[in-house]
C-alpha cells in the first residue's frame, strides 16, 4: 500500500527554508576554518588557494603550542581525575540520601554551569590569592594547583548531573535482589550497580575532559606560568591571526569530532533496549 | 505499620491479602531484611534476625518486576546467589542448569533478560530465588504483570511447586481470587493491622468482620440491630423484618451489627419449603447472563440491592416483584 | 538460643543512617563547600572591600557600589551588555525553533544522526567558532571578497568586523545550538496525539501550531532564552576578538581589566556580584514565568535552571 504523503506545500518549505538556513549558519564558520587551514597563503583572505599542508607542519613544530598541548592535556586529565572523584559520591549523596542543606548544595554545584566563567574565575582567583596558594604551585609536574583545582570545581556539576541522570533511572530493585542474594553492600556495588552506570560515569569523564581542554574563562585567571592550548591559540589570535590557528582549530574539531562518536557510542549502549 | 503478631508456619503457603496502602508488602520487605520495624522482632526458628541486613538472611525474594540484572545473561543471574556463596563453578552451572530446566527455560540460559517476555522474566526472577534453597521464599505480587490466562496458569504452577518442594512461601497480593487459588492460609490485612488469618475457607465462610466479608468474594451485606442474643442464631431487626443469621459470639441486645450472604446462597421465586428461612421481599431490576448462571439484582426495601446466583435458565422478568430466601446458617454476622 | 553475634564497625555505621549519610556526603559536600562556596561568598565579602595605595584593605565599605551606580559609565555598560544579550537571544530563537521543529517532527530517519549533527558543533572549540568570524568578515575576508566578486560593493566593508554587530552575530552562532536543545527536548516529548487532535478539531496546521505547539514548548523556550542571553551577557571571549572599540562597552570586559591591567579587585568583585545577582535572579524569574504559565510546567521534571545546566553539562 503506498504511504499517502501530502504535497509540498508554502508553510512546509518556509520551514525546511528556515531550518536549512539555521544548520548553514551554524556549520560554515566551522567549515570556513578547515577549508583555510589547507590554504596556500599566509594571508587569509580571499580567494583561496588550497592544497598545502604547511600549517600543519608548521603546527607540530611549533613548540609553544606543543607544549600547551601537554600543559592542556595534563590539566584535563586530572581535572577528570578529582571530578569524578568527587562527583560521584556526590551524585549518590544526591539520589540517596537527604541532609541539611542538600537543596543548597544541589544549586551550588549547577552554578558554575550556569554563570559566565569570568564570574567562577574572578571569584576563584580571589580565593586562591587570599589563602595564597601560588597559581604556579605544582609547576611543572602540574600545571598549577590552582587551575586544576579551579577545573575540577567548574566541572564537578558536569559529573553530577550526569551520574544522577543515570541513578535515577536504575531499578532499586536490583540492588535490593542482590543482597537478597548475599551480596553485601560493596559485591552489591561493585556487581550490580557500577555496571549499570558505568557508561555514565565515562561519558561524564570524556565530557568533563573536553570541556576542560576547551576551558578558557576560568583557565585565564587561574593559570600560572605555563599556557593551556587554548590561551596559547588566543595569545597567538590577538597578535593578528596566523594560518597555523586554522591547523589547530582543524585538529581540535577532528579531535572533537572523534569523542563525540565514541560518546554517542556509550549512549547507545545505555539505552535500553526494550 | 500500626500492629501485626504472625507465626508463620514451615512448609505453608501463607498469602498477605490486602489493598494498597495495607501494609502487606512493608511486613514482606521487613522480613526480606529491606525495611526495620520501629519496635518488635522478627525471628526465625527463635532467633532474632531484626538486625541482620537482608545477604545475611537465609531468604530470598521474587520481585515485583523481577528486578533480573540486565547486564547479565539469565545464567549469569540465576548463579548470582551461589556465586555470592562462593559455591565453585562447575557445582555451579549444574545447579543453575537445573533450576533453568524446573522452570522449564533451559534454552534460553545465554540469553539477556531484556529479550524475554514477562512470563519468561518472571520464571527467571523465580529460578534465581530458588537455586538458593532458601528457608522462607517471599513473593511480592510476581504475577501482577501478566496477562489474565498466564497469571491462572502460573498460580497454579507456583502452588504445585510449592507443594513439591515443601519451602515455606510468603506471597503478597490484592487480588483476593489469587489469594483464595493459592493459599492455605490467609493473612487479610487492613491500614496496617491484621484483620483475620486463616484458610480461604474459613475466610470465606466464617468472616469475623464485616470488612473481610466483603473483602473476599461476593457478598450481600446489611446492617441491622441485634434483637435476640447468641452467637446460633443471632436475630437481627432490618427496616421491620426479622433475620437471622450465624455468628462467632454472642453480640450484645440493640447493638448495631451486619449481616452477609452469598449470592449463591440465596434463592430466588416463591417461598421456599422451610419456615425458619430468612424472607425479604423485593423487585428485579437487572439480570445479568455470564454463561453459567444468571446474576440477579434485587431491589430491596431499606434501597439495598442483592445480587442472588440463579441457575441459568431461570426465567426472569425486570420489574417484577419477587422474594429471596436464604438459610439462616449461610448467613454470618457480626457487631459493626 | 542464637549466639550472640559480634558487632562490627560495619554493623555499626549500618544501624545508623545519619553517619551513613554523614560519611558518604562529607567528601563531595566538603569538597564544593572549600572550592565553590567559599570563593563566591569571598567575592560577595570582597566587593566590600576597597583598594588603597595598592593594597587591599579588609573593612567594610560601600564605596565600590556607590561608585558604580553613582556615574553613568557602569549602568550603562550592564545595559549595553543586556541589549547584546537580548539580540542574540532573539536571533537565536529564530533560528533554533524552526530547526528544533524540522527535527522534532519532520525528520523521520536518522533523526538521532541528524541530532548529533546539530550538537557537534557545540564540542568543537568555542575559540575557533568565534574566531572563524575573523576570518568571515575581515576586510580582506570571505564575505567581503564575495560581495566584491559579485559586484554588489566596491570597497572592503569596514564596520563588519570589529564592531557590536560581529559580536552578535559571533554569539549567536555560537549559542543557537544551546538554544536549540532544550526546545528540541520539549518538542520531542510531546505525544503526537495532541497535534492529531487538534487537527481533528478543525484547527489548520498554523493554528495548531499557535495554540498547541507553542504554548507547550513554551518550558524549552524559556529555558533555551535564558541560557543564551546570560552566557552571552558574560561573554568575554567574542567581544574581546571581534569588538574592536565596541567590546570596551561590554560587562565582562570590565571585569576582566578591574581584575587584570587595573587591578582593582574589589571594585572588579562589585562588578562581578551584580552580574551574580543578575543572573540569578533571571533564573528566578525563568522558573516563576514556567510555574505561573498554564501550559506544562517543567522540561522533563526539571526546572529551568536544572535544564540549562544539564544540557550545558550534558552537551
Amino acid at each position: 500500500m503506498r504511504r499517502t504523503t501530502r504535497p509540498p506545500d508554502r508553510l512546509s518549505a518556509a520551514l525546511w527554508a528556515a531550518g536549512m538556513a539555521a544548520f548553514a549558519f551554524i556549520y560554515l564558520p566551522l567549515v570556513v576554518v578547515i577549508i583555510y587551514a589547507f590554504h596556500d597563503s599566509p594571508i587569509i583572505a580571499w580567494p583561496l588557494q588550497l592544497g598545502t599542508l604547511r600549517w600543519f607542519t608548521a603546527l607540530a613544530h611549533d613548540r609553544g603550542m606543543i607544549a600547551a598541548a601537554i600543559a592542556s592535556l595534563k590539566l584535563a586529565l586530572l581535572a577528570v581525575a578529582i571530578a569524578l572523584l568527587v562527583g560521584v559520591p556526590g551524585a549518590f549523596v544526591l539520589d540517596r540520601h537527604q541532609f541539611p542543606g542538600k537543596t543548597a548544595f544541589r544549586r551550588l554545584v549547577l552554578l558554575p554551569l550556569i554563570l559566565p566563567g569570568i564570574i567562577t574565575g574572578v571569584a576563584l582567583l580571589s580565593f586562591f590569592s587570599f589563602v595564597k596558594l601560588s597559581l604556579s604551585s605544582g609547576f611543572p609536574w602540574v600545571p598549577g594547583w590552582p587551575v586544576v583545582l579551579g577545573h575540577a570545581a567548574a566541572l564537578t556539576s558536569v559529573v553530577i548531573t550526569q551520574v544522577f541522570a543515570r541513578l535515577q533511572r536504575l531499578d532499586r530493585a536490583q540492588e535490593e535482589a542482590s543482597q537478597d542474594l548475599y551480596a553485601n553492600e560493596w559485591r552489591t556495588f561493585w556487581n550490580v550497580t557500577f555496571p549499570n552506570i558505568r557508561t555514565a560515569v565515562l561519558g561524564a569523564g570524556l565530557l568533563v575532559f573536553t570541556l576542560s581542554l576547551d576551558e578558557i574563562a576560568v583557565t585565564f585567571f587561574l593559570i600560572g606560568r605555563q599556557n593551556t592550548l587554548p590561551l596559547q591559540i588566543w595569545g597567538l589570535l590577538r597578535r593578528g591571526i596566523t594560518p597555523e590557528v586554522n591547523a589547530a582549530a582543524t585538529v581540535i574539531f577532528a579531535i572533537s569530532v572523534g569523542v563525540i562518536v565514541i560518546w554517542a557510542r556509550l549512549l547507545r549502549e545505555d539505552e535500553p533496549a526494550r | 505499620m500500626d500492629d501485626i503478631t504472625l507465626d508463620i508456619h514451615p512448609g505453608e503457603f501463607l498469602t498477605l491479602l490486602g489493598a494498597s496502602g495495607s501494609g502487606k508488602t512493608t511486613t514482606l520487605r521487613m522480613i526480606a531484611g529491606f525495611e526495620q520495624p520501629t519496635t518488635g522482632e522478627i525471628l526465625m526458628d527463635g532467633a532474632s534476625v531484626t538486625t541482620l541486613p537482608p545477604f545475611k538472611r537465609d531468604v530470598n525474594t521474587v520481585f515485583q518486576h523481577y528486578a533480573l540484572f540486565p547486564h547479565m545473561s539469565v545464567r549469569e543471574n540465576v548463579g548470582y546467589g551461589l556465586r555470592m556463596k562462593k559455591v565453585p563453578a562447575p557445582e555451579r552451572e549444574e545447579r543453575v542448569t537445573r533450576a533453568l530446566a524446573m522452570v522449564r527455560l533451559e534454552e534460553l540460559g545465554t540469553r539477556s533478560p531484556r529479550q524475554l517476555s514477562g512470563g519468561q522474566q518472571q520464571r527467571v526472577a523465580l529460578a534465581r530465588a530458588l537455586i538458593n534453597r532458601p528457608r522462607l521464599l517471599l513473593l511480592d505480587e510476581p504475577l501482577g504483570a501478566l496477562d489474565l490466562k498466564l497469571r491462572k496458569e502460573m498460580q497454579l504452577e507456583l502452588k504445585h511447586l510449592q507443594a513439591q518442594l515443601g519451602i515455606t512461601f510468603v506471597y503478597v497480593t490484592h487480588d483476593q481470587e489469587e489469594a483464595l487459588t493459592m493459599s492455605d492460609r490467609i493473612v487479610l490485612m487492613r491500614q496496617g493491622r491484621i484483620e483475620q488469618i486463616g484458610s480461604p475457607r474459613e475466610l470465606y465462610d466464617r468472616p469475623l468482620s464485616r470488612y473481610v466479608a466483603d473483602f473476599i468474594g461476593e457478598t450481600n451485606l446489611l446492617s441491622g440491630t441485634v434483637a435476640e442474643s447468641g452467637p446460633h442464631p443471632v436475630v437481627l431487626q432490618y427496616q421491620d423484618i426479622r433475620l437471622s443469621g450465624w455468628g462467632d459470639a454472642p453480640l450484645p441486645v440493640g447493638s448495631a451489627a451486619w449481616l452477609s450472604v452469598r449470592p449463591e446462597a440465596v434463592e430466588i421465586g416463591s417461598a421456599p419449603e422451610t419456615g425458619s428461612a430468612n424472607l425479604l421481599e423485593g423487585r428485579i431490576i437487572e439480570a445479568v447472563y455470564v454463561g453459567s448462571l444468571l446474576r440477579v439484582h434485587v431491589l430491596l426495601p431499606g434501597e439495598r440491592r442483592f445480587v442472588v446466583h440463579a441457575p441459568a435458565g431461570t426465567s426472569v422478568k425486570i420489574g417484577a416483584s419477587t422474594q429471596i430466601s436464604w438459610k439462616p446458617e449461610r448467613g454470618r454476622c457480626g457487631a459493626e | 538460643m542464637a549466639p550472640s553475634r559480634q558487632r562490627s564497625v560495619l554493623d555499626l555505621i549500618r544501624a545508623r543512617p545519619g553517619l551513613q549519610t554523614f560519611l558518604a556526603a562529607a567528601v563531595p559536600v566538603g569538597f564544593v563547600a572549600t572550592l565553590l562556596l567559599i570563593p563566591y561568598v569571598l567575592l560577595l565579602v570582597q566587593s566590600f572591600w576597597r583598594l588603597q595605595g595598592g593594597f587591599i584593605t579588609h573593612e567594610f565599605t560601600l564605596e565600590n557600589y556607590r561608585r558604580l551606580f553613582g556615574t553613568d559609565l557602569y549602568p550603562n555598560t550592564i545595559l549595553f551588555s543586556a541589549g547584546i544579550a537580548l539580540r542574540v537571544t532573539l536571533f537565536s530563537l529564530l533560528l533554533a525553533y524552526p530547526l528544533a521543529y524540522l527535527l522534532a517532527f519532520k525528520v523521520k530517519r536518522h533523526r538521532n544522526l541528524m541530532y548529533m549533527a546539530v550538537i557537534i558543533p557545540l564540542w568543537v572549540s568555542y575559540l575557533v567558532r568565534a574566531y572563524a568570524w575573523k576570518i568571515i568578515l575581515g576586510q580582506e575576508g570571505i564575505l567581503n571578497g564575495l560581495l566584491q566578486a559579485g559586484g554588489l560593493i566596491h570597497q572592503p566593508l569596514a564596520f563588519l568586523l570589529y564592531s557590536r554587530w560581529a559580536v552578535i552575530l559571533a554569539l549567536t552562532h555560537i549559542y543557537t545550538p544551546f538554544t536549540l536543545m532544550p526546545i528540541y527536548a520539549v518538542l520531542e516529548a510531546m505525544p503526537p496525539a495532541l497535534k492529531e487532535a487538534s487537527q481533528d478539531l478543525y484547527a489548520n496546521r498554523w493554528q495548531t501550531f499557535l495554540r498547541v505547539v507553542l504554548p507547550l514548548s513554551l518550558p524549552g523556550v524559556l529555558a533555551g532564552s535564558t541560557f543564551a542571553f546570560v552566557l552571552s551577557m558574560g561573554d568575554f571571549l567574542a567581544p574581546q576578538l571581534l569588538g574592536g572599540n565596541d567590546s570596551a562597552l561590554m560587562v565582562s570586559n570590565l571585569v576582566w581589566s578591574l581584575f587584570g591591567v587595573a587591578y582593582n579587585w574589589p571594585l572588579g568583585a562589585a562588578v562581578s556580584v551584580i552580574v551574580l545577582a543578575l543572573t540569578l535572579f533571571l533564573l528566578w524569574l525563568a522558573n516563576k514565568l514556567e510555574s505561573r504559565s498554564n501550559y506544562g510546567g517543567e522540561v522533563e521534571g526539571r526546572t529551568a535552571g536544572q535544564v540549562i545546566a544539564t544540557t550545558r553539562g550534558g552537551k
